[in-house]
């Protein structure tokens, strides 16, 4: 693997962002966005629909290319290799910054517990000998996703039998058997109960001991909630990236207040 | 320009909330004003019905807390939205105070009756001036977010503690002098005390305004800019 494995320094960011700017076609969505974001803490992304945030968070590991037509300039360093550069695997770089998406994906013919696998199946990198038995990665999985408890009695039931939010804890456990360093998650429980979504955001607080987190939500409490730190974007410019404490009590841009505070127009 | 809420109905109790402080602290400016001219005319009249306006101060005082928590239940504010609310909490607490303060000099104002005074009342109106000109400008800074006017207000502070000192130290002489005059040198005394009290709980509400506008803590330190 080209990626270089980590200088685990707690200072340097898990990810450094230079002049990163990102196409549609001929719309360019993302303008020269600059973001370090620290390791093993929780990063939000905030902003009005349409600001990029999601955009931003795809480039990080290359999903964004994924889209017919859509292209990315400037530097991802992840753990200082970047990204883009030629002959990084796009594959092998998706198990190392896992996605969460808004809606739950679980896999639906199969299992909970192929779906926790599917991953490591997928890439062809189920681990062989001692300790990396696949009883052993499905309940490490599903323990770090606080989801061991609710299905051990039922791991070959579907996974689409279990409850919506259960179901996005399936996906997240999905995400860490493949033991990635970063965690992203877009809008993780914009389609959860508020129960269902406090159990994501306590997931959060665990996960990030483990994890690097970058979390978009539309949701400013829970922005504030559960971050460290917060990146407010707007019209796919990066207005301010501060710790979160700062930034929900005296941000510096009368953009990120107006927004934060419910100005808008 | 400030810009309004895109909720209007939020907007319009953030309006509220701003309105009820501006007439409480309205009220308490007049209560300093007639408090010490009770006292210094021997109105014990009106003493009395400074008092009665106390109750209207507490009221606003409870009301304004019920109407900070209902908007912290529904609205979570944030940035400058909650600084204005964590301040309001705030401002009414020193603003009520205030008002007793006034309640005190008017109660002194009936108890010494029609008593001659020690000495001619001087640097206590003076205090009083200042104190009462401290809330006001507190106030209006409030109003205005002028964090300047604001900090011009705890700079004021200081005269009134000298004045305070020159009064307690020349009523200390007279009472030193003639033990007959004791009694009314206390009472002159706890009233030059609580004028001074008041100008601690306007440089209070004025630090928060700086708070609520710069977004500094700028409590027990001499400027904003050492922050």
């Amino acid at each position: 693997m080209a990626l270089a494995e980590a200088g685990e320094q707690a200072d340097t960011p898990t990810f450094s962002v230079r002049q990163l700017c990102a196409w549609f076609g001929d719309q360019r969505v993302l303008h020269g966005i600059n973001l370090g974001i620290p390791r093993h803490e929780a990063t939000a992304v905030i902003g009005p629909s349409g600001c990029g945030k999601s955009t931003f968070i795809r480039c990080l590991n290359r999903m964004h290319e994924l889209v017919p037509a859509a292209r990315v300039e400037g530097q991802v360093c992840l753990e200082g290799v970047d990204v883009y550069e030629r002959g990084i695997d796009p594959v092998l770089l998706r198990r190392r910054v896992g996605m969460v998406f808004q809606k739950p994906n679980p896999f639906p013919s199969m299992s909970v517990r192929d779906n926790v696998l599917a991953g490591l199946r997928l890439t062809g990198s189920m681990p062989t000998g001692r300790g990396a038995r696949e009883e052993q990665i499905v309940e490490r999985a599903l323990s770090q996703a606080a989801l061991w408890d609710e299905v051990k009695d039922r791991l070959d039931d579907p996974g689409l039998g279990l409850s919506g939010g259960q179901q996005q804890r399936l996906c997240i456990a999905r995400a860490l058997a493949v033991s990635p360093d970063v965690l992203l998650m877009d809008e993780p429980c914009s389609a959860l109960d508020p129960i269902a979504s406090a159990k994501i955001e306590d997931l959060i607080h665990s996960l990030k001991q483990s994890y690097t987190i970058v979390v978009v939500t539309h949701s400013m409490q829970q922005a504030a909630r559960v971050s460290d730190r917060t990146a407010f974007f707007l019209a796919g410019s990066l207005i301010e990236f501060d710790t979160t404490d700062r930034i929900f009590t005296s941000p510096k841009d009368s953009r990120t207040e107006d927004y934060i505070t419910g100005k808008f127009g | 320009m400030i810009k309004p809420h895109t909720n209007r109905e939020y907007e319009n109790e953030l309006k509220r909330l701003r309105e009820r402080l501006l007439r409480m602290a309205g009220r308490v400016e007049q209560m300093i004003a007639d408090s010490v001219r009770a006292l210094v005319e021997q109105d014990l009249q009106l003493a009395r019905r400074t008092i009665e306006a106390d109750r209207f101060v507490d009221r606003a005082e409870v009301e304004t807390d019920e109407l900070c928590l209902v908007i912290l239940a529904r609205r979570q504010p944030v940035a400058s939205d909650l600084r204005f609310i964590t301040l309001s909490l705030k401002m009414v607490t020193d603003l009520e105070r205030i008002g007793d303060l006034a309640v005190n000099i008017c109660e002194r104002a009936i108890d010494l009756g029609q008593e001659p005074p020690l000495k001619p009342w001087v640097d206590v109106p003076r205090m009083a001036a200042i104190a009462q000109g401290m809330v006001r400008d507190a106030i209006d800074a409030f109003v205005a977010g002028d964090a300047e006017r604001a900090q011009s207000v705890v700079d004021r502070d200081p005269s009134l503690d000298e004045l305070y000192t020159r009064v307690f130290r020349e009523l200390l002489a007279a009472m030193l002098h003639d033990g007959s005059k004791v009694e009314r040198g206390i009472h002159a005394q706890s009233v030059a005390k609580w004028l001074e009290r008041m100008g601690d709980h306007a440089t209070n509400l004025a630090e928060q305004v700086v708070f609520m506008v710069k977004g500094k803590d700028i409590r027990h330190v001499a400027k904003p800019d050492e922050v």
